[in-house]
């Protein structure tokens, strides 16, 4: 087959089965949220509500399409776009399903060898957050304005610790290309799964990915409370959708990431190895994947109603206090194993010790800060104290 | 201005320290995503499927009002105008008429009787105001109109709705007042219950008409 028609079959699938995924998705964070907090969740279309996606996308179809008239037309349209063209486009180099097996009409990879695939794709999501600053800034509205400062300063804080988290993984598999990080870990086996040399990397990149994709707990930049609904408050219909489209993509090419850099892609002892050759192997792997990625997701879905949404400095102190320094060192750590060639599963072992000894700092710190506390002043006197 | 520090009720609570746990956040975070989960594999929606489930509502809910007739069929409003009169929202409108010559017992009766459900606040103030036990608010609460003047009640749906609504064991005659009032031949009205369901043990529940409270004069201490 030509390799032209593989690879609009190959993008037809991956965009096509995204955005199903995120409708889906959506669907299922809200029956998911609704089961945490003893609701039913959406029950009224089909049964068990299974054609709410179709209702949704329905509805914003053919809602009003309300353009404020002090916008900035330009950026106000080009912003929901952006905000979903760079999150798709992320998806073009990461692999989601074995590359090398692939079936002759397939490619599980809709742009195959690009060598800087994680750069390119740290430089993609990246621009998604022009997206959210364009939106804020193009609304006329102080609060859109104050939610996409927030993102700005939150999206470029937490994209350090994130590109430093994946150095190291980048450093052990000596590769930057997606495939080959996925296939050293199938060839490898159960053992060579990069999470247990970077668990603690797997920390940093997992709540910098969260950050990243404005999930909650680091939903700042939307937090109703405070903003109204923060950068996407002017829009309406289908220019929120693709907002909120945006925002699930991202959610699913950081699952992706997650699975492929330090869960061991499609590779699952017995069932899906390399040398597994029954008849479908390849779908079995695709499904493997998919698997693990939907783990991941739920994982993210049960964080968002577990944890309370960070308090803006508490934000800049997890990234910069914490998840910095932590990264710094841990890449420094897989520089010394790989400089002095010691065997790389100490570097589990480092991982859970600076775990630790941030933990001791943390607790040192805050001990600190209470002792030179100043205390309470009796104000005795100072007031005349009616009596009663 | 008592001083915080001063008052004797201002217990001085200082940060408690983090430990090294606390420090990590994730035995916290692990904790609480146990109870998420818990929560997903112990479902128990609390969730009322609102129109194949009617909600319970208490004996003292003020829906839609109705008009009460008497013992003989007629509309037992007096046309006193106290209800208009009581009314906060300015929603009752009463055209008095002399009553018929066969009604004995009466000087006036309302001719028109509108009452404007849009305009009404439900606070009951008309029920309490009424002489007659004539008005009276019912449990009924799903009130819909196509139009505005659909939902301008006047005396026969008013009326209408006592016919629909006087076998409901929850909206009997409720007020007692109107014992006393010249359009009346009733010696005993139905006792009602009290407005919110109590358990046995409550004190509400020992009263000798159950629904009234007196003052408490026990001891405040919890009982064991």
């Amino acid at each position: 087959m030509p390799a032209i028609v593989v690879t609009l079959i190959t993008i037809a699938v991956a965009v096509g089965a995204v955005l199903t995924t995120v409708a889906y998705l959506i669907l299922l964070e809200r029956k998911l949220s609704a089961w945490m907090q003893d609701r039913r969740g959406p029950n009224r279309v089909g049964p068990f509500g299974i054609f709410q996606p179709l209702a949704d996308g329905l509805k914003f179809l053919l809602k009003e399409d309300v353009i404020p008239s002090e916008v900035d037309k330009t950026l106000f349209l080009l912003a929901p776009t952006i905000s979903l063209f760079t999150t798709l486009l992320a998806f073009a180099v990461v692999p989601f399903g074995p590359v090398d097996q692939a079936p002759s009409f397939l490619r599980f990879i809709i742009a195959p060898g690009v060598d800087i695939g994680i750069v390119f794709i740290f430089a993609v999501t990246s621009l998604a957050v022009y997206g959210v600053i364009l939106g804020g800034w193009a609304s006329n509205n102080k609060y859109s304005a104050l939610g996409s400062l927030r993102a700005s300063a939150q999206v470029i804080s937490y994209e350090i610790p994130l590109g430093m988290s994946v150095l190291g993984v980048a450093l052990l598999n000596g590769t930057l290309n997606l495939e080959n990080i996925a296939r050293d870990q199938a060839i490898g086996g159960l053992w060579a799964w990069n999470i247990w040399t970077q668990p603690l990397a797997w920390l940093i990149f997992f709540t910098s990915a969260l950050a990243e994709s404005n999930r909650l707990p680091f939903d700042l930049s939307e937090c109703e409370q405070e903003l109204v609904g923060g950068y996407h408050t002017e829009y309406s219909a289908m220019k929120f959708a693709l907002f909120f489209l945006g925002e699930y993509t991202h959610v699913i090419t950081a699952s992706f990431l997650s699975v492929i850099l330090f869960f061991g892609a499609w590779h699952l002892p017995y069932i899906a190895t390399p040398e597994s050759a029954y008849a479908g192997a390849w779908l079995v792997k695709v499904l493997v994947i998919l698997l693990k990625v939907f783990c991941v997701i739920v994982l993210i879905m049960m964080i968002r109603w577990t944890i309370p949404r960070f308090r803006f400095d508490q934000l800049m102190n997890l990234a910069w206090k914490a998840l910095i320094p932590l990264s710094l060192a841990n890449m420094i750590a897989v520089m010394c194993v790989l400089q002095f060639g010691w065997n790389k599963y100490w570097l589990g072992a480092i991982s859970i010790g600076l775990f630790f000894l941030a933990g001791v700092i943390g607790v040192a710190a805050k001990r600190a800060e209470i002792r030179h506390r100043p205390a309470a002043i009796k104000l005795v006197g100072a007031h005349p104290v009616p009596s009663p | 201005m008592v001083a915080p520090t001063d008052n004797p009720d201002v217990i001085w609570v200082e940060e408690p320290e983090m430990g090294f746990w606390e420090a990590t956040f994730l035995p916290a975070i692990v904790e609480g995503l146990k109870t998420t989960l818990k929560h997903v594999t112990n479902y128990q929606p609390v969730t009322q499927q609102y129109p194949e489930e009617k909600p319970k509502l208490p004996l003292h809910y003020r829906g839609v009002h109705r008009l009460n007739r008497d013992e003989k069929g007629r509309v037992k409003c007096v046309a006193c105008m106290l209800c208009a009169t009581a009314c906060p929202a300015n929603c009752i409108t009463i055209e008095a008429a002399a009553a018929p010559p066969d009604w004995p017992d009466r000087d006036k009766f309302p001719a028109s009787f509108v009452l404007d459900e849009l305009r009404c606040i439900y606070c009951g103030m008309c029920e309490e105001a009424c002489p007659v036990d004539a008005i009276e608010l019912t449990h009924i609460y799903d009130l819909t109109g196509e139009s505005r003047s659909a939902l301008m009640y006047d005396k026969d749906k008013l009326l209408k709705v006592y016919d629909e609504t006087k076998d409901d064991p929850r909206d009997p005659t409720r007020t007692r007042r109107g014992r006393l009032g010249p359009a009346a031949d009733f010696s005993e009205l139905p006792t009602v219950a009290p407005a919110t369901p109590i358990t046995p043990g409550d004190r509400s529940a020992k009263a000798e008409s159950p629904g009234i409270i007196r003052p408490y004069e026990g001891s405040r201490d919890l009982p064991e």
